[in-house]
């Protein structure tokens, strides 16, 4: 095979196949977990009936959703309305051809050197998707859960994107490869300098993925099933995975910017330990998936201890607290990095 | 076709949502024609009826003891207190005055009912408020409870536990045990729920001035139980007019200042300390005897009307009783906290947010069953 195929076409393919099997089984199991993670909290057992401990439960759903009738409601806006869990899943599962899973190239699909706008960017367009869902299924529910959801981007995209320009600002690069280099070069994981910002981009990462306590736009008790009320089968199918997809894509940014994403832990303290022939042999995208792990975790956590934000008092938690504290330390941590002298 | 309707959204400023009956946070079966300008509520009008089952009228065709299980279907949460709302009516009338030990049994069965209650309230009104957890916390409690109900009588949810002039069974070896050994564990449950949510963040912003009802509001629409005394108005059945040996006990009528949605939950959850106390009191009071007084076979109350009212888990429960010397109730017609306390949402809600609706649909603690009867 000439070299030029096999590297801009066979391999690249072959990687995104990978990816992409891995991530849409693993947003499946990660339904599976969930449920597991909220039995345990809540005194229950949760699946265990399919397959030996309920590990074949995610398959079950994922068959039970394609064989079940898909509906559409007479007047919805019949186009729209099956574009919309196109437009939620796409973006997520987009964003993962620049997210590095390790140091090497094998472990990476491309690095961009605009790989941070470029997540930013794409990952925005899955809101459409709720909007329009919600707007074409000509539902008074949806509606005000496709309503709700737009006010919810706006007002969590702004804080959101001063916490990450608190780590460009750091790393001195809009790679994310670079950005988990400079972390290694410094020996040190950007969440200590950028505590603030960790914490603002989660919560607004919390918020963007619909989760609890942001929940708003499918707020069961309210609006029964909100934007995705009139979908059924594959395509409310869509809609579920797009929202675990983009917990993985938090995820997996939150530990690319400030977790050092395929760094093994305590780079100082343990140096030794990682130097050794034992562990240094575990393959780097390990160190990655457990960060993303942990993080997916603390969603579940979430949503099992925590009520439901009000829809002005998310607003206002956005707009009023997210906002200025993400500003002032972006202003914070300039300072600093002028002081101290950052990367180049 | 489909642009008409369309175009519906686009203009309308005020949108009219039909709010239940099939809606997962309206308890049962209530429907609520909601007027919303985008969040908003502007008005919201209840719609009742769905599960009407004509219960009254069937009273009218049983004889004493066999209404009993009808009051079991009406507040299916708390079947207890509805039955002993009905036999104290027919005692009332025809003078019967049962045995200490079948009144106590009562006020422990009652009060174990109020706990079951509450639990159910406070596991939806989490729930509808977005935090899953509470739930099953509390319907495990609620289920140890039912299991001390079914030991007693056989029935965990429709009890049909008392007849008139007292108890058909006496306790079963070791209840007594075992209910102390649930009641001994159940506060530091109370305990556990109250650190999940009562200093909660988002759980006291989604409560706190939410529903505000002032106390006069609350007197003229007839409120009654923790929507009442929320408000701070200090009236519970069981300390202004006594039944059963409630006299003889010690408890405290806990309530808010505020009547507001966070009020209401403070106060149920201190009732429900206080169930835990006078339950306690009547174990260790608990005397020995007959459980049922002398009352013919052939219940015939004399002719005459009465009414008689106890403090229900959801406010009072009043039972208005004619009777025409028969061996059937002429008219049998309830009281129920719950209809009543419903008529007030309108009010609670207008102005406020949608997300507000359920919480106040959770906070009045409604039941359907009740509701229509």
């Amino acid at each position: 095979m000439p070299e030029p195929l096999m590297t801009y076409l066979v391999i690249p393919l072959a990687k995104i196949v990978v990816i992409l099997l891995v991530l849409i089984l693993g947003a499946a199991y990660l339904t599976f977990f969930e449920r597991k993670v909220l039995a345990y909290i809540q005194i229950r057992v949760g699946p265990n009936r399919v397959g030996p401990r309920g590990w074949l439960q995610a398959i079950a759903d994922a068959l039970k959703l394609l064989v079940k009738e898909d509906l559409t409601p007479a007047r919805s806006e019949k186009f729209v309305f099956l574009l919309a869990p196109v437009l939620i899943i796409v973006p997520a599962l987009l964003v993962f051809s620049v997210i590095p899973f390790g140091p090497t190239d094998i472990w990476r699909l491309t690095d961009v050197n605009v790989a941070l706008l470029f997540v930013l960017g794409v990952s925005s367009v899955g809101i459409y998707g709720i909007i329009l869902g919600g707007w074409s299924s000509n539902n008074k529910y949806s509606l005000m859960g496709g309503l709700r959801s737009a006010a919810q981007l706006i007002s969590y995209e702004v804080p959101m994107g001063f916490a990450v320009v608190t780590v460009v600002v750091m790393a001195g690069s809009l790679s994310l490869v670079r950005i988990v280099e400079v972390q290694r070069e410094l020996g040190v994981w950007f969440f200590l300098p950028g505590i603030v910002a960790l914490f603002v981009y989660f919560v607004c990462g919390v918020a963007e993925t619909n989760r609890n306590p942001f929940d708003l736009p499918e707020a069961e008790s309210e609006l029964v099933g909100g934007f995705h009320t009139e979908y059924s089968g594959m395509k409310w199918a869509f809609f579920f995975l797009g929202e675990y997809a983009n917990m993985i894509v938090i995820s997996s940014m939150a530990t690319v910017l400030f977790f050092g994403g395929w760094l093994p832990p305590f780079p100082n303290l343990l140096a030794p330990l990682w130097a050794s022939p034992v562990l240094a042999w575990v393959p780097p995208p390990f160190w990655f998936l457990a960060k993303v792990a942990a993080f997916i975790f603390l969603y579940m956590w979430f949503r099992g201890t925590f009520p439901r934000y009000r829809f002005d008092q998310l607003m206002g938690l956005g707009w009023k607290v997210l906002l200025p504290v993400s500003l002032a330390n972006l202003m914070v941590v300039a300072l600093g990095v002028l002081l101290v002298g950052g990367p180049r | 076709m489909e642009t008409a309707a369309l175009k519906t959204f686009a203009d309308a400023e005020e949108m009219e949502v039909s709010f239940g009956p099939q809606h997962p946070s309206t308890h049962g079966v209530l429907r609520l024609m909601v007027k919303v300008d985008g969040e908003r509520i502007l008005d919201a009008k209840p719609i009742i009826g769905y599960l009407h089952r004509g219960t009254e009228k069937l009273f009218e065709r049983e004889t004493y003891n066999g209404c009993i299980p009808h009051t079991d279907r009406m507040d299916y949460t708390a079947a207890v207190t509805n039955n002993q709302g009905l036999v104290g009516a027919v005692e009332k009338l025809m003078g019967i005055t049962i045995p200490p030990r079948a009144a106590y049994l009562r006020m422990i069965l009652a009060e174990l009912q109020r706990l079951a209650s509450h639990l159910v309230w406070l596991a939806t009104h989490a729930l509808d408020i977005g935090a899953q957890t509470p739930y099953f916390y509390c319907f495990e409690e609620r289920d140890k409870i039912l299991d001390l109900f079914e030991e007693y009588c056989g029935a965990r949810l429709t009890t049909n536990c008392m007849r008139v002039g007292g108890m058909p069974y006496d306790l079963t070896d070791g209840w007594t045990d075992r209910c102390r050994a649930f009641i001994n564990q159940f506060p530091a449950k109370v305990e556990d729920w109250e650190r999940l949510l009562t200093k909660n963040r988002i759980w006291r912003e989604r409560t706190v001035g939410v529903g505000v009802i002032s106390a006069a509001d609350a007197v003229e629409w007839g409120l009654t139980g923790p929507p009442l005394r929320g408000s701070g108005v200090r009236w519970d059945i069981r300390k202004v007019f006594p039944y059963d040996r409630y006299n003889e006990v010690e408890f405290d009528v806990p309530i808010g200042t505020n009547g507001d949605t966070y009020d209401r939950y403070l106060v149920r959850m201190e009732e429900m300390r206080q169930s835990v106390r006078i339950i306690r009191q009547c174990l260790d009071r608990l005397p020995d005897g007959p459980v049922m007084a002398k009352v013919p076979k052939v219940i015939k109350p004399p002719k005459g009307e009465v009414y008689f009212s106890v403090e229900g888990p959801k406010g009072e429960l009043g039972y208005y009783l004619v009777s025409d010397g028969g061996e059937k109730p002429y008219r049998l017609h309830v009281r129920p906290a719950c209809f009543i306390n419903l008529q007030a949402l309108p009010d609670m809600v207008r102005g406020q947010l949608v997300a507000d609706l359920v919480a106040v649909i959770g906070t009045l603690d409604i039941v359907l069953g009740e509701i229509d009867r």
